[in-house]
């Protein structure tokens, strides 16, 4: 296990050194190049010649790119121009990188919640009436434009019923004591009941709109996972003991079925963070994807950069956590 | 006289390979499974339906799409026209274009960068594949190295970076953003079944018979490898549609609307869905339809050709 985890920790190094370098092409491909980049349309003939001097843009191109990654591994990315000007980079993202926690874990919290236990309902009944609906139901939520479902949640039930708060993430008035960035817990560790709870209305549309693509392949994979584990001998072996329908469900077929379900979660975070662009968005959600659409439209490319690296390396990391325990429950991955 | 010989020895090693038990091929016993499954009929009607009317489009669109006619009958600058009125059964958009126009022409653009994305992903895919796949050592290590980089970027997030890159978005600029996060899924899946196939019997029979190498490449490990990769290609048409329209979304899309394409029709519409919902309804209700067909006709071909089904 300690040369496994060894070595998926190599790879996770490599690859994020790897994006660095992808990272440093794109800054350079940028129109106008990397100063007319940070400096925005603030840029003059002046201004582009000083900072090519400070960023060291006469050196060749290796010097260059280690500056880069030292910068880079101080953290230091610049100044947001669009944002939220005057702040460092970084800070936006750790800003706004609870309110993106909250979007995307509840999301992902529902998608399994109701993915996992109608996957199994759906392979229990293969072909049935309940079986035929949920499936179709699934195959629309893989084909909406996640965008236009936010929207069409937020025309119905914010804006028509009024029964939900169509944007942001907190009603004005409402003045909650902040512990740890994330909301709907902060009320909880304060007692403001009332915090939480307004949180939580602000979040109900956006779970349901970026949820529908992870609950859709949730569902699907538990389903074909538990109709391929429940036909294996094991199970008739556990069935022919005399053991009880629930034990043969929970350590017979969901423990087995359960190890795909874990490996495309963990794949899932990279089309919840890509999704949670759109729906934050829409629903002028203060999280790290509104941060994305407002900096490249706004040319606010510190910040930009500092996203799309964050993303990809939450993305890598995220799964090599997945597949270190997903080695750890499961001991024949290990030897590969 | 060496290449005389070198001519029949190579007919010969080809007729070895080529003959044997002739039994039902895969793709004969998968079609037979194809055609009995529901699921492949829905996905292909809906799939036919729409590539001919891309084709015919133009001749069937009863008015240009970019003209606007009915802006006469806008009394403000951003108001739909409401649909039911003679000749333009679906009204018209906030700048007076017939909107049933707009939409068949739309049905050719989003085809385009359907197919275009794909087609790009599945050359790009298929070169780095077939590259690591076949030498592999150390190709195969930089190569795959490299993709997995790219794999860990989700693909929204990389078409949009590259997007960013283009300072005047267009349709071109679009297929590309969309293709590139495609090339490393080809790649791998590609190079996965040809790692297989190298290992297996049919290719080791064909090197010991001297057969060199890019023939066994080409001929011997690809048509072997080849199945997985369309059903892939099948599902990338409905993303990179999907995708398409999350980039008109967010303002990385065409800009030229005098040639609509669905994603960018529905783009424009979130501005005005409130006052006039129909112009979002529209290309959102076919762009459903139209992923729903791609989608099931993938997964239709992905079970009838898993071997896991055949008897």
């Amino acid at each position: 296990m300690l040369r496994y985890t060894v070595r998926r920790l190599l790879q996770l190094v490599l690859v994020l050194f790897v994006l660095s370098l992808l990272l440093f092409v794109w800054l350079r491909s940028l129109p106008g190049g990397p100063v007319s980049a940070i400096l925005g349309e603030r840029s003059t003939p002046e201004k582009v010649a000083e900072l090519n001097a400070v960023l060291g843009l006469d050196q060749p191109i290796f010097v260059q790119y280690f500056k880069f990654l030292g910068r880079v591994l101080q953290g230091n990315f610049g100044q947001s121009t669009g944002v939220s000007p005057g702040t460092s980079a970084l800070d936006v993202f750790f800003l706004r990188f609870g309110a993106t926690v909250e979007l995307t874990v509840g999301a992902m919290v529902l998608a399994l919640a109701f993915g996992i236990p109608l996957g199994y309902v759906a392979a229990k009944r293969r072909a049935g009436v309940a079986d035929n609906s949920l499936i179709v139901f699934s195959l629309i939520g893989i084909a909406v434009p996640v965008f236009f479902l936010a929207f069409l949640l937020k025309y119905v039930f914010a804006v028509r019923l009024g029964m939900l708060p169509p944007s942001g993430r907190q009603t004005p008035g409402i003045e909650a004591t902040r512990v740890t960035g994330l909301f709907i817990v902060d009320g909880l560790i304060t007692r403001e009941w009332d915090a939480s709870w307004d949180a939580v209305k602000h979040l109900i549309l956006p779970w349901i709109a970026l949820g529908t693509i992870p609950f859709a392949v949730i569902f699907r994979i538990t389903r074909a996972s538990v109709l391929e584990v429940q036909g294996e001998d094991f199970v008739r072996t556990a069935e022919a003991k005399g053991l009880t329908k629930r034990t043969i469900r929970d350590r017979h077929i969901l423990r087995n079925a359960m190890l795909p379900v874990i490996t495309i979660t963990g794949l899932l975070t990279g089309a919840l963070l890509a999704g949670a662009i759109l729906t934050e968005t829409v629903f002028a959600y203060p999280g790290i994807g509104e941060a994305f659409k407002i900096s490249f439209t706004q040319k606010d490319y510190p910040v930009l950069q500092v996203l799309i690296l964050a993303s990809a390396a939450l993305f890598v990391i995220i799964n090599t956590m997945v597949d270190l325990a997903y080695a750890l429950v499961d001991p024949r991955i290990r030897v590969r | 006289m060496a290449t005389t010989y070198s001519r029949a020895r190579k007919q010969r090693i080809d007729a070895l390979v080529t003959s044997g038990d002739e039994g039902t091929s895969l793709l004969a016993d998968a079609w037979v499974r194809l055609k009995a499954s529901p699921l492949f009929w829905v996905g292909a009607v809906i799939v036919g339906l729409f590539v001919i009317l891309a084709i015919i489009a133009p001749w069937i669109a009863p008015h240009d799409p970019g003209a606007q006619l009915l802006i006469g009958q806008t009394s403000r600058a951003r108001n739909a026209i409401a649909p039911g009125q003679p000749g333009f059964p679906l009204g018209g958009d906030t700048q007076g274009r017939d909107l049933l126009s707009r939409m068949i022409v739309g049905a050719r653009q989003t085809l385009l960068v359907g197919i275009l994305a794909t087609v790009i992903g599945l050359i790009g895919g298929l070169t780095l594949g077939i590259l690591a796949g076949a030498f592999g050592g150390w190709v195969d290590t930089v190569i795959m190295r490299i993709v997995d980089v790219l794999l860990s970027i989700p693909s929204l997030l990389l078409a949009i970076s590259i997007g960013v890159l283009f300072s005047s978005p267009n349709l071109t600029s679009v297929i590309i953003a969309v293709s590139i996060p495609q090339i490393p899924v080809f790649a791998r899946l590609l190079r996965g079944q040809m790692l297989a196939q190298r290992e297996s019997d049919h290719v080791l029979a064909a090197r010991a018979l001297g057969v060199r190498r890019t023939p066994i490449v080409l001929r011997h490990m690809l048509p072997n490898s080849i199945s997985p990769v369309i059903v892939q290609a099948t599902l990338v048409v409905a993303t990179s549609i999907l995708d398409a329209a999350a980039l008109s979304f967010l303002g990385l899309g065409s800009q030229d609307t005098s040639q609509p394409e669905w994603g960018q029709m529905l783009g424009e519409a979130q501005g005005s869905i409130d006052s006039h919902p129909q112009l979002a309804f529209w290309p959102a209700g076919a762009i459903i339809v139209v992923v729903l067909g791609f989608t099931l006709l993938g997964e239709a071909i992905r079970e009838a050709i898993d071997p896991k089904n055949r008897r």
